[in-house]
Formats: C-alpha cells, sequence, structure tokens
C-alpha cells in the first residue's frame, strides 16, 4: 500500500495508535472489530446497467457493471462471462499514478474478484444466449475516487451492491430486460495486525502501521470462500482462526443491513 | 453430449478412498529439489513436484533500480514468476498476466520474511521463478524452490520459507492438489510457513470451506511442510558438502 503523501506516519501519531490499541481502543475511537460508517447508494451511474456509490469512512469508490455480450470461454460454452478491473484514480491520492494497473490494484480486483466468484453469487448459467457462441459478459469496474485505506472492502461491496441492482439488457438481443441473476452475498471482511492485535476495517494509518493484511470472504452459510494474506508480515494460525469468526461475524452483520 | 468444463461427472476419489493418482488423502507428491543447477546466477535451484519442473534464479543484494524503489532500511525482494508458453496444455501468451503479477507480489512478500533484508539495505534481491511445466501448486513448488536458491546464493536467512496446498475434492480435505482435483475439485489453499516459528507468510483461498475444514487442511499443510523442509536441507547439504569434499571454493 502507498504511504501518504510524506512518505511517513509521524513517530507521534504512530505510538499513539499503538498506545491507544493497548487500552483497546483505536485511535479514532473504534473497537478492534468495528467497521468504519458505510453508505451504498446504488444506481448512481444511470448509463451503467448497474452501479454503486460506496463510502466506507473516508474512503470513497464508485463501481460500474456494464453487461455486453460476447462469446464464452472455450471450456465453458455453458456460462456467462465475469470480470473485474480495479482503477486506482490519480485524484484518489498523491502517489497514485494514472497508467496500467499496477500490482496493488491488479491484487485488489483479484480478491475482489475471487470472493464473489467462489461462492458462486453470480448464476453464470443464467447468462447464456446461445450455448458456445454467444453469452452476457458482466464487466464491474471500479474506479477509487478517494483513498483512506481499505480499498478491498469498499470496492468488494461497491461490486456487490453494483451487481445487486443490475438488469441484464435482453431487450437489445430482442429478450426482455431481467434482473442480473444472483444467489449468494459473499461479504469480504479486511483485517491488518497491528502489535498483536487484529482491527477490521483499517483506515490509511492503521493500513501503513499494520505488520500484515488478511482479507477472508465468507458466505450465509458460514463457509470461507476467498482469502488472501498480504503485506510481508506473518501471522499466526491462531490469528488466522480469529480472522475468520471476525469476518463471519462482521459479514452477516452488514449483509443483514445493507444487502437483504 | 459431452460438455468440457463441466465438473459434473468427473469422479477425482475411486471406490476405495484413493485419489486418481492412487494417492492418500495425505500422501504428496514426489518432491526432488537440486541446487546449483545455473552458471551466472548468485543462486539457483530447480524443483520437481509432481509435474512440475520450476527453475529458479537469484541475483543479489545488488543496487535497487530504479532508484525511487530503494528503501533505506532494508533490500527490496522482487520474485517474479513466470509461465513459459509451453508449460500449460493451451499455450499460455508470453508475458506477465495479471494471475501471475499477483503471485509474484504475494512470493516476494512471503520471501521477505525469512531474509534478513535489514542488512542489506538499498538493494534489491532479484528472484526468478521460471514455471517449465506447471502441473498445480506452481506458486508454492516455485517459492519453496526460491527459498532454497536464495540459501544457496549465500544471502543470510532467518529461516526456510515452506509450502503446500490442500483442498477440497468431492466433499474430503486432502492435500498437495493435483491438476484435476484442482481444475475440478471444490476448493484451493496454498499455503507457506516459516519452517520454524511456523508463522504463516503466505496464505490464499478460493473455493468452498467450512472452518472445520479449514483447520484440517491447515494441519495437514503444516505436517507436510515438516516432509517438505527436510527435502530443502538436503538440497542444500548435498551440494555444499560435496563442494567441501572437492575441496572447493
Amino acid at each position: 500500500m502507498p504511504k501518504d503523501a510524506a512518505g511517513i506516519l509521524s513517530e507521534i501519531k504512530r505510538s499513539y495508535i499503538v498506545s491507544k490499541l493497548k487500552e483497546g481502543v483505536r485511535a479514532d475511537g473504534r473497537k478492534p472489530d468495528e467497521c468504519r460508517e458505510l453508505s451504498i447508494q446504488t444506481g448512481y451511474v444511470p448509463r451503467a446497467q448497474g452501479s454503486a456509490l460506496v463510502q466506507l469512512g473516508k474512503t470513497r469508490i464508485l463501481a460500474g457493471v456494464k453487461i455486453e455480450t460476447g462469446e464464452p470461454f472455450p471450456d465453458t460454452p455453458n456460462k456467462g462471462v465475469m470480470t473485474t478491473n480495479v482503477e486506482l484514480l490519480p485524484m484518489a491520492f498523491p502517489t497514485f499514478e494514472a497508467g496500467p494497473p499496477n500490482e496493488t490494484s491488479i491484487e485488489i480486483a483479484r480478491v475482489v474478484d475471487r470472493g464473489i466468484r467462489e461462492s458462486k453469487m453470480l448464476d453464470v448459467e443464467n447468462l447464456v444466449i446461445e450455448a458456445g457462441k454467444k453469452v452476457w459478459i458482466v464487466f464491474i469496474d471500479i474506479d477509487v475516487i478517494d483513498f483512506d485505506g481499505n480499498l478491498i472492502d469498499a470496492c468488494s461491496y461497491g461490486a456487490l451492491a453494483a451487481l445487486r441492482s443490475a438488469i441484464v439488457p435482453a431487450s437489445k438481443e430482442g429478450g426482455k430486460d431481467f434482473p442480473l441473476p444472483v444467489k449468494n452475498t459473499p461479504v469480504a471482511v479486511t483485517m491488518v495486525k497491528i502489535g498483536d492485535e487484529l482491527v477490521c476495517d483499517p483506515d490509511l494509518e492503521e493500513e501503513q502501521l499494520g505488520s500484515v493484511r488478511l482479507t477472508v470472504s465468507t458466505t450465509e452459510d458460514g463457509h470461507i470462500r476467498a482469502m488472501q494474506k498480504g503485506d510481508t508480515g506473518s501471522l499466526d494460525l491462531e490469528d488466522i482462526r480469529k480472522a475468520i469468526k471476525l469476518s463471519s461475524n462482521i459479514g452477516a452483520q452488514l449483509r443483514d443491513k445493507y444487502f437483504k | 453430449m459431452i460438455i468440457l468444463g463441466t465438473a459434473s461427472d468427473i469422479k477425482l476419489l475411486t471406490k476405495d478412498g484413493r485419489r486418481l493418482d492412487g494417492r492418500t488423502n495425505e500422501e504428496l507428491r514426489p518432491i526432488k529439489i537440486e541446487t546449483g543447477v545455473l552458471n551466472r546466477a548468485d543462486g539457483s535451484a530447480y524443483i520437481e513436484w509432481g509435474g512440475n519442473k520450476i527453475l529458479v534464479a537469484v541475483y543479489g543484494p545488488r543496487e535497487a533500480y530504479p532508484k525511487h524503489t530503494q528503501n533505506i532500511n532494508k533490500a527490496i525482494v522482487k520474485a517474479r514468476y513466470n509461465m513459459a508458453a509451453f508449460s500449460v496444455d493451451e499455450r499460455k501468451r508470453p508475458g506477465p498476466d495479471r494471475r501471475s503479477i499477483e503471485i509474484s507480489k504475494v512470493i516476494s512478500e512471503a520471501l521477505d520474511q525469512a531474509i534478513m533484508v535489514e542488512q542489506f539495505p538499498r538493494t534489491q534481491i532479484d528472484v526468478f521463478i521460471e514455471v517449465l511445466q506447471a502441473d498445480a501448486g506452481t506458486r508454492i513448488a516455485g517459492l519453496t524452490a526460491a527459498t532454497v536458491a536464495v540459501a544457496s546464493a549465500g544471502i543470510p536467512m532467518k529461516d526456510f520459507v515452506v509450502g503446500c496446498t490442500a483442498g477440497k475434492v468431492e466433499g474430503k480435505v486432502v492435500l498437495d492438489l493435483s491438476k484435476e482435483e484442482d481444475n475440478f475439485g471444490q476448493a484451493d489453499l496454498p499455503m507457506a510457513v516459516l519452517s520454524k516459528s511456523g508463522k504463516v507468510v503466505l496464505l490464499q483461498m478460493d473455493g468452498d470451506l467450512s472452518v472445520e475444514e479449514f483447520d484440517q487442511a491447515t494441519e495437514m499443510i503444516l505436517t507436510a511442510t515438516k516432509r517438505i523442509n527436510e527435502i530443502q536441507r538436503e538440497a542444500l547439504s548435498t551440494r555444499f558438502v560435496a563442494e567441501i569434499e572437492e575441496g572447493g571454493e
């Protein structure tokens, strides 16, 4: 993850965060297992087939879903196609640069994609127009417009909300428009480890301070659908078990509140 | 009509509970590691793991370039995972794709924990991982060999990175997925740890695992990494003991 504009977190701030955390409180007053305020506004871009503007704390992203026709992959002739792309716009942060996707944006997009794909959220079998020849292709494009940490979760909630509100433009193909068929609701929850403590939904400062990051995506049944460890630090198995539990609890809360 | 890519009628376990290649649930495929296989590189290793054939070269520590990437506190570990065009059934377009960029990133982050990077500020350590033939579990096989290659370059290390995958086929948790199991199974969990402390330095997962299955899978992986670590150590001792006996450098 990129550093702040100055490239470093001040020593004062650093020791403040660490010492507060020892008392079980985070710099912004949250508890370790508490997410920042989340707001989701769907239908933000009517031109897209589905869209969602997400604000998670001060991080803001805009997810858009475009649905077009195209050829299926040769090895899955009876399935529609889904792709995910994340753009770190230069407006979002001083050190973000325009240009082709870098390893950071690729990792975010692939982790978001994995959670959705592996949960079988999209009913791709019902996105076929003519088997082997023509299927619906669902493009999830996510613009990061303001960056204050935890892009994986923000992008993942944006993708979720945009997909759930998307309409397949089947009238263009002589059919009737229909809502994009979705089944499960995979919720990603990302944590970083600061000292010995796992904190959920890290903001930028916590992300910089954390030694290691872990994302766990779970579905309604409490099963794990995707995981990704990031950054150079290491985790104990105990941390990972704890993270899975946290993710599944927080996931259930978010699902109830935002993805009913 | 048979449609390729639909997993439904492919059996991955035989009636007596064995896997298609005859292995039991907790059995590894054969693993062989050799070191000192390249002349130019500062360190190198070659691994055969099942049908995987992977070469690793290490260069450095050398001055980090471009300069703005230099870290005044430590060396940066730059792994590049690359698949040869001919390494898979259908030709892979040469060059980095999104998958290999992600894998390179997680491998670099895992190696960083084992290498004493603080000793070499402003430098980079290049680790080139070339998959000559892929047969499931390439990132873990590559990382396991990369550790040996780094050690053979004489770069000081705190520990070995050693990994293995586990997954789920037909509802059963199994160790070290084969290609068929990877393609048609229900979950894939590559994990790598530091051999002594058991700390997890690489962890990815996709598929569908319950919490109990996850615990079972990680348990299997941890047991397996002990065996794999012995193979890593042997690879190094074979090579360097031989050199001493020959009165080499």
